[in-house]
């Protein structure tokens, strides 16, 4: 019970945080829907797609796209997460969160399941708005989409807590963004199938297959078709628990102590 | 006056004995890389005691309270709380213990009641304890009108009140305080120091109070007197500068840390 009211503390905290700064929602859905109106109505007439699972006939690249900037919200979210991670330790407000008394993966995992609550709001309003847009996504799948939502919200939010606590100063977040989010994004099947890239770049095609974010975004594309895609879902199984573990390992007082980092202080 | 939840009441008892002491630091020692910070501490605190760390900058406090509360861990000595072991036994040894941090730790987004419910909910305290709880303590600080404001509007004194309340919301039997007083202006400062004061009798809780001016002293304070890492003097102030042979506390503070005084010469 005590680890319950934990828990929705701080789901309750982060969803209060949210509502309070309005601007993150927006930019959190100005960014995918500038993608959605502008890129791929652009892109439309450029790209030919052909018959790939999980679709049956042919789509337009507007539906292609859709899983991807689903992906690009928990994306961005995860990241932003951490960044407030970052901002938390440099503001005191981790020091309260960590001297808690409760088990210190508890917290994190915690902490994560707020961020995922965060980016369903997020995502939820994504897709009303695509719908409005006419876009035709079949949401007959959201049943299983629901429970894919959150396991790779919680792949991508690890990911940004296990970069937060390398991180010691927000100024070196930019380095997130031209390192991590960047290519994780460019890199995987969001914006285009991997057999159109496999056509004129096997090595981008190979670096594609093997990025997590590529099976975080098939898995939501299957899932939204109330299919689902083995291999993806075992891959972003086993990078969330990697991630997850490396994450609260590295809060571990005694790797800080062996670190021996002042700027902890 | 309600008295202190005591964690066995929470959970099964797992210490090896009654403890007699609110804190028992033994043999503690903890080092940045090569520069040794702390040097075979040893520190026991009763129930109820208030007990002041004087130290000049970097003499370790700060250091010491990290490892007291779990963000830091040494590899040699232990630390206690209530006769649990912070490193093994920290859910339980957390449990036991509040802590207001030199650095200001409120999330200013939210409203100071919403800062000390999300407080209440990572100590596992239902909401109509922990309304309660906040009204009563919100009167004795005088903060109840401010209950409702942002954290932001606050000013300083208002806000190291605030963390106060906070820090004794759970009732813990052990209260560390680090160097709170630090940033408010002389009038603000002097009303604090006599709240702080007046702490271990309201709360029935311990108390370890970080500072390096010796103005926040009453006479009949246990002083412990921090140095480059060493505990060189224990006692009140008459035994202190009895001690040194010196007049006053302030002397006896300077004597024994001469050499982190300016030299005028």
């Amino acid at each position: 019970m005590r680890k319950l009211r934990a828990l929705l503390g701080i789901v309750n905290r982060e969803l209060m945080r949210f509502v309070h700064q309005r601007e993150r929602f927006f930019a959190a859905l100005v960014r995918p829907l500038v993608w959605l109106l502008v890129f791929a109505v652009g892109f439309r007439a450029a790209l030919g797609l052909s018959i790939i699972p999980p679709y049956e006939t042919y789509i337009t690249y507007e539906v292609y796209i859709v899983p991807g900037l689903i992906g690009m919200i928990q994306l961005f979210n995860g990241m932003q997460s951490s960044l407030s991670m970052v901002y938390d330790q440099e503001m005191g407000s981790m020091r309260v969160l960590l001297t808690s008394p409760q088990p210190r993966w508890f917290l994190l995992f915690s902490k994560l399941i707020a961020g995922v609550a965060v980016s369903l709001v997020q995502v939820a309003a994504f897709l009303l708005i695509a719908k409005l847009m006419q876009i035709d996504i079949p949401l007959t799948g959201w049943w299983l989409l629901l429970p894919v939502l959150v396991l790779t919200g919680l792949m991508l939010g690890s990911l940004g807590m296990l970069l937060s606590s390398w991180i010691r100063q927000l100024e070196n977040f930019a380095g997130v963004m031209n390192f991590v989010i960047f290519p994780m994004f460019f890199m995987s099947s969001a914006l285009y199938p991997i057999w159109k890239m496999r056509e004129s770049s096997q090595w981008l095609a190979t670096a594609c297959n093997i990025n997590p974010f590529t099976h975080a975004v098939e898995l939501i594309r299957f899932a939204l078709y109330s299919s689902s895609s083995a291999v993806s879902l075992i891959v972003v199984s086993i990078c969330t628990a990697l991630f997850f573990t490396v994450a609260v390992w590295s809060y571990n007082p005694s790797r800080r102590f062996r670190a021996g980092r002042t700027a902890a202080r | 006056m309600q008295q202190p939840l005591q964690s066995s009441q929470l959970s099964s008892d797992t210490r090896s004995e009654q403890p007699d002491t609110s804190l028992n630091v033994s043999s503690l020692s903890y080092s940045y890389g090569k520069k040794l910070a702390l040097d075979n501490v040893n520190l026991k605190i009763k129930p109820g005691e208030c007990v002041i760390l004087l130290g000049p900058n970097g003499a370790g406090k700060t250091t010491l309270f990290s490892l007291i509360c779990g963000l830091f861990a040494s590899r040699s000595g232990s630390i206690k709380i209530n006769g649990y072991e912070v490193g093994s036994q920290s859910v339980d040894a957390l449990t036991n213990l509040g802590i207001v941090f030199q650095s200001q730790t409120l999330d200013v987004d939210l409203s100071v009641s919403q800062n000390l419910h999300y407080f209440c909910s990572l100590q596992g305290i239902d909401k109509a304890t922990a309304a309660q709880r906040i009204q009563a303590g919100a009167s004795r600080l005088q903060l109840h009108e401010r209950l409702k404001d942002k954290v932001r509007t606050l000013n300083g004194g208002h806000r190291r009140r605030v963390e106060i309340l906070r820090a004794t919301l759970h009732q813990p039997s052990l209260l560390l305080l680090d160097e709170p007083t630090v940033g408010l202006d002389i009038p603000t400062r002097a009303q604090l120091v006599e709240q702080l004061h007046q702490l271990p009798m309201q709360t029935n809780a311990a108390l370890l109070w970080a500072t390096h001016l010796v103005d926040e002293i009453n006479p009949d304070d246990r002083v412990i007197i921090l140095h480059q890492g060493c505990c060189v003097a224990d006692g009140n102030t008459e035994q202190i500068t009895q001690q040194t042979g010196t007049e006053n506390l302030q002397q006896a503070f300077a004597a024994l840390t001469i050499d982190e005084q300016p030299s005028y010469a």
